[in-house]
């Protein structure tokens, strides 16, 4: 038997992050407290050459290497892309709040780079055994930046929450995935979409298998009835923690169900599909519905997750180039919308104090007129008020969706998200028509300030290329196939 | 595209946006540039557009070089692009001329008029807007930027003659003008509607080139009566002319728009709002040299607003209001021509009484400010030799109106005249006579006007004659330089507008329409035109009514009065404006109000507020409280949700 060195060049990116990461971890334990601002913009400058490594080795053909393990094609770049570009901006605005709470600790950016390897090892799976490898990496990563505050009674019990369910839940992807590999005797993704093609759909197995596999997917991202733990992490993590969890995951939740569903599944499209709408539609409604009776900003942004959630799978269950397009658009929108969100808070709190009641928000209009209009216009792009990039999102999945012909459920979603208009308006009311009650005037670092400000400016600045932009997801889609 | 096309684009291009760019300098960093600041932008926007206008374009476009094409595709929605873009043709340059110059003289004159406002860098701003939007109407190629440049015009319209937004009056009269213009600008959409039904498109060139297939084609509005389907969107369209042009039902709004300084009046009367609906009318001659039918109700609507308007002018005491009813009377006379299917003459009028107007009304705004913002003519008399500069050149300015040769108006109302007399169209004959009579009427108001204001006795007290004096300079520079086309434009553009095919293709006219080739057979020079003018009946009716206003007002100033109490009801009438006012105040406005406090009752306080919004409110908020105590916190009710939820999928599934 020979061994064949692999083709290492198109993951080089992964190497290289996951080198830098360990380097960094390493390094770490000898910088003195004052020199730590060292690891925080090695982990920058890591991001900042993955993309740069990333551009490099791109081609325009995917390219297939580790045994037809991975694939470099133009949808993992994407996606790859987008996370290093949105996991910038994360730790950018984590870094004041975790230096005032004393969390300011090399960990933190080590476990996000892991996480960072994690989501990229997703986008770039050809088969079930590094898909596995990508999410758990990243979920593991995850729990533990989640107790990072080792003090805090609320995140440990938010870490040990999620830890449990999302045991469960990889458990059942696995079993999910063990009776797919039963029927169609593979794991590349490739193989097993062929030996499905030539199966009858209604195989009991297979559909036994799709179950279990969709319920997997849908805890991860946070779906209807799957989604119980996302509250309670939202709530108890550090809020730079949840800010990280709200962003680059969810582009992992996008290439978890591109690379099985669509690559892999496929030929069960009309199985999963049904499955879908009844996800995405129990989504969109709890997750707009209970929003309401939040006061809690970090816990409403949770419930607001769960609903883009099912605004994101509309466009996946459409099925057709065209639909998950439109949902890779959503989730880049969704991504920055929620950095941006949870950026504000970050920039809202200091030592000691966290802004994340919704009260906390009163009067912003007077103490900051910058920071109030920033907000607004994150939250009417939550809302998917036009002309923001967020209203974009939604004309286009819902768009999808009426040309999928399911138009009652372009209606229902519609009604849902006017629901869900309210409670991001109510921000809107609270900072603009309420006094405020405290006058403590908002600090944080320039670049964190810029980057904001440039994070939600984006939101309607991207307007005229809405359409170049969708061209661009639909490039990478074209790939998958 | 050769090189020099790339280059005209960007020139074209350049004309608006100057403008544009001095519009948002000015209004956006008003606070930092400063007064000077404010007026030097816009100005030099102005001018730049102006220079480009008069001595880049219009010198291409006389050389036969004509654009229509796309600027920028901002857009594509079912299939229609919606695009920026121009038609730049002899039609179009002779409007941005005209426009670009009037406003530019306007500018310059508002360093004067409004220089103690407080308001000064807004208003700068809105009037730099105000030519903006005019220049993008003027310019546009298809009907939808036509919309945009029509509805900016409304709303540039609203914001100035509400610019004093303090005084009630002007809070009303800005709100009657934007009412009246949607009542227009619901007709003008319907009507742009109507042609994207009908051709399928919003672009001139393509519906100019398959309307006469169309022309035949009819539509049932209301089941049985079929409608000619061209003649339909004519009036329609039409009906957008007169809100934007004041034709007599909609023109209530103009006499009350001198509510706004009266730089805006000169702006609004001469270049810029009301010239939209002529220009627009004489844009579409391809459509509406197809119905005879819609030009007949051009002609007579027109005839009848200048006949009826120029009766009111003779009751006004507001020195403005003289030269507002007056406008509308001009603009009765331009929207005849265009019925006449005299197209160019209508622009040719619209050219001089641009000059004329701005003039009457820069000199009569120069005689406010002498008086410290007294309008009333009543309280006027004797200022000649205290303002030499503005008597002079108002007297350039009411020989211009009144039509008196070789002054401009005296060759654009003439060739109206002699249009409607050629015209066969039905209804011409009432309004040959309508025309013929109101050069009467306007010979007499326009003297009345400058009689009471410079002649005769001081009627002011003693402290306020005493210091009466001449305007600034830069209020008597745009006097004078808009006096010189009142008086030259007429004789000077005759030849080549009229009769040397100026307009070209850009103006259709059907042989059996061209009034034009028939007078031109006739016509044999200015000279000539003129020695004929001297014998013909509007002269002799001009020098009539010149005639009676020194009678009445010079030679026996009694005599007003002692009329006045005899005809007791004419003058009413007249001075009520035929109580058109108080018919739309009751009918209209209180029918409106009535009915929406009908609505607003029952429909939205109890029905949409009550049971719609604040009861799904309500639900939903109930809901959420329920809902959310499912999130106990406890790990094994979530992992339990999380087996329910996938059982429930499984046994869907398999049981399907």
């Amino acid at each position: 038997m020979s061994f064949v060195t692999p083709n290492m060049m198109p993951a080089a990116p992964e190497i290289f992050v996951f080198s830098m990461a360990c380097a960094i971890l390493v390094l770490d334990l000898f910088l003195s407290e004052r020199l730590r601002a060292v690891s925080f913009w090695l982990t920058q400058a890591t991001l900042a050459g993955a993309a740069l490594l990333t551009l490099k080795v791109m081609t325009a053909a995917p390219v297939i290497t580790f045994n037809g393990m991975f694939v470099a094609d133009r949808l993992a770049d994407f996606l790859k892309l987008g996370t290093y570009g949105i996991t910038f901006f994360v730790f950018a605005y984590s870094r004041d709040y975790l230096r005032d709470r004393g969390m300011f600790r090399g960990e933190y950016f080590v476990l996000g780079l892991f996480g960072v390897v994690g989501t990229m090892i997703m986008a770039s799976a050809s088969h079930f055994l590094t898909l596995y490898l990508g999410l758990e990496l990243l979920s593991l990563s995850l729990y533990a930046m989640i107790a990072f505050q080792r003090d805090s009674s609320v995140a440990t019990e938010a870490a040990m929450k999620y830890f449990v369910l999302g045991a469960i839940a990889s458990g059942m992807l696995l079993y999910g995935m063990s009776m797919l590999y039963g029927v169609t005797g593979s794991l590349e993704i490739s193989m097993v979409s062929a030996a499905i093609g030539r199966m009858s759909p209604d195989n009991v197995i297979l559909i036994f298998g799709l179950v279990f596999v969709i319920s997997g997917l849908a805890f991860k991202i946070g779906a209807v009835p799957f989604h119980m733990w996302v509250p309670d992490v939202y709530h108890g993590a550090p809020t730079a923690v949840a800010l990280f969890i709200g962003t680059a995951p969810k582009l992992a939740g996008f290439a978890l169900f591109l690379r099985l569903l669509v690559g892999g599944l496929e030929p069960l499209a009309g199985s999963w599909q049904t499955m879908l709408v009844i996800i995405a539609l129990l989504s969109m409604a709890i997750g707009n519905i209970v929003a309401i009776a939040q006061d809690n900003i970090k816990r409403m942004l949770a419930y607001s997750s769960i609903s883009h959630m099912g605004f994101f799978l509309l466009g996946i269950l459409s099925a057709g180039a065209n639909g998950y397009g439109s949902s890779l658009f959503y989730i880049l929108v969704y991504a920055i919308m929620s950095a941006g969100s949870f950026g504000m808070i970050i920039l809202l709190s200091r030592a000691g104090f966290e802004a994340e009641r919704l009260e906390d928000f009163r009067g912003l209009n007077q103490r900051s007129p910058w920071h109030a209009f920033l907000m607004m216009l994150l939250m009417l792009s939550m809302a998917g008020v036009p002309p923001t990039a967020g209203f974009y999102a939604k004309l286009l999945v819902i768009q999808s969706v009426i040309q999928a012909d399911m138009i009652w459920l372009a209606i229902a979603s519609v009604l849902l998200a006017v629901i869900g208009a309210y409670y991001y308006l109510r921000v809107i009311k609270l900072m603009y028509f309420d006094d405020a009650t405290e006058q403590v005037p908002i600090r944080a670092g320039w670049d964190a300030q810029v980057l904001l400000g440039f994070n939600a400016l984006l939101l309607i600045g991207v307007l005229p290329w809405v359409g170049t932009i969708m061209e661009l997801c639909r490039q990478a889609i074209r790939s998958l196939s | 595209m050769t090189g020099s096309d790339i280059d005209f684009r960007l020139i074209y291009l350049a004309i608006p946006l100057s403008c544009l760019a001095g519009a948002i300098l000015a209004g956006l960093l008003g606070w930092k540039i400063g007064r000077v600041g404010a007026h030097s932008v816009t100005i030099l926007g102005v001018a730049i557009a102006f220079a480009l206008s008069a001595f880049v374009v219009l010198p291409d476009v006389l050389a036969g070089n004509v654009f229509n094409g796309p600027v920028y595709t901002w857009g594509v929605s079912g299939g229609i692009p919606l695009e920026v873009g121009f038609q730049i043709d002899p039609l179009s340059a002779l409007m941005m001329t005209v426009v670009t110059f009037v406003s530019l003289m306007v500018h310059v004159y508002t360093i004067g008029y409004m220089h103690d406002d407080p308001g000064y860098q807004r208003f700068f701003s809105y009037i730099a807007l105000f030519t903006f939007s005019m220049l993008m109407l003027v310019m546009s190629n298809n009907f939808l930027q036509l919309f945009f440049g029509w509805e900016a015009v409304g709303l540039m319209s609203y914001l100035l003659i509400g610019f004093w937004f303090t005084r009630p009056t002007a809070t009303f009269a800005q709100l009657k003008a934007f009412l009246v213009n949607r009542v227009g600008d619901f007709g003008f959409l319907l009507g742009i509607a109507a042609i994207y039904m009908t051709f399928g498109t919003l672009d001139y060139g393509a519906v100019f080139a398959i309307a006469p297939q169309a022309a035949a084609k009819t539509i049932q509005v209301f089941p049985g009566a079929d409608w000619n389907l061209l003649t339909l969107i004519c009036i329609l369209l039409f009906v957008g002319a007169m809100g934007k042009s004041a034709q007599v039902p909609l023109h209530v709004w103009l006499p009350d728009s001198m509510e706004g300084p009266t730089p805006i009046s000169a702006l609004i009367h001469a270049a810029t709002m009301v010239t939209a609906g002529i220009f627009m009318v004489a844009r579409m001659s391809p459509l509406y040299e197809l119905s005879e039918t819609a030009l007949s109700v051009v002609l007579v609507i027109g005839a009848l607003t200048a006949f009826l308007m120029a009766l009111v002018g003779i009751v006004q005491n507001d020195i403005k209001r003289v030269v507002a009813y007056s406008t509308l009377s001009q603009l009765g006379y331009m929207t005849v021509a265009l019925g006449a299917s005299a197209y160019s003459v209508g622009i040719f009028h619209l050219m001089t009484h641009a000059f004329f107007k701005a003039l009457m009304f820069l000199a009569a705004g120069s005689v406010i400010i002498a008086l410290h913002h007294e309008q009333d003519m009543q309280k006027m008399g004797g200022l000649r030799r205290r303002m030499p500069v503005t008597f002079l050149t108002a007297w350039v300015g009411s020989l211009a109106l009144a039509g008196i040769p070789p002054f401009a108006g005296f060759f654009s109302k003439d060739m109206i005249i002699e249009a409607v007399r050629e015209s066969h169209l039905p209804g011409s004959g009432l309004a040959y006579v309508a025309v013929l009579s109101t050069v009467f009427v306007t010979a007499f108001y326009t003297f009345r006007l400058l009689f009471l204001t410079f002649y005769g006795k001081p009627r002011m007290d003693e402290h306020t004659y005493k210091h009466v004096k001449e305007s600034p300079w830069v209020v008597t520079v745009p006097l004078v330089l808009l006096a010189v086309p009142s008086f030259a434009a007429g004789f000077m553009t005759i030849d080549p507008l009229i009769f040397g095919g100026y307009f070209a293709d850009s103006i259709k006219v059907l042989p059996a329409h061209d009034v034009i080739r028939e007078i031109g057979e006739h016509y044999q020079g200015v000279a000539p035109f003129i020695a004929h003018g001297l014998q013909s009946a509007p002269f002799l009716l001009a020098v009539a009514g010149f005639g009676l206003a020194w009678f009445m007002y010079i030679r026996y100033p009694f005599l007003p009065g002692q009329i006045r109490e005899k005809a007791g009801a004419i003058y009413t009438l007249l001075l009520r404006k035929y109580f058109v006012d108080e018919f739309n105040q009751f009918v209209f406005a209180g029918g409106a109000r009535a009915l929406g406090g009908l609505l607003w009752k029952i429909g939205d306080v109890k029905l949409i507020d009550g049971l719609a919004v604040n009861g799904t409110a309500r639900v939903i908020g109930w809901m959420s409280a329920i809902v959310r105590r499912v999130q106990s916190g406890y790990v094994y009710h979530y992992a339990f949700a999380m087996i329910l939820g996938l059982f429930l999928l499984i046994t869907f599934f398999l049981h399907r």
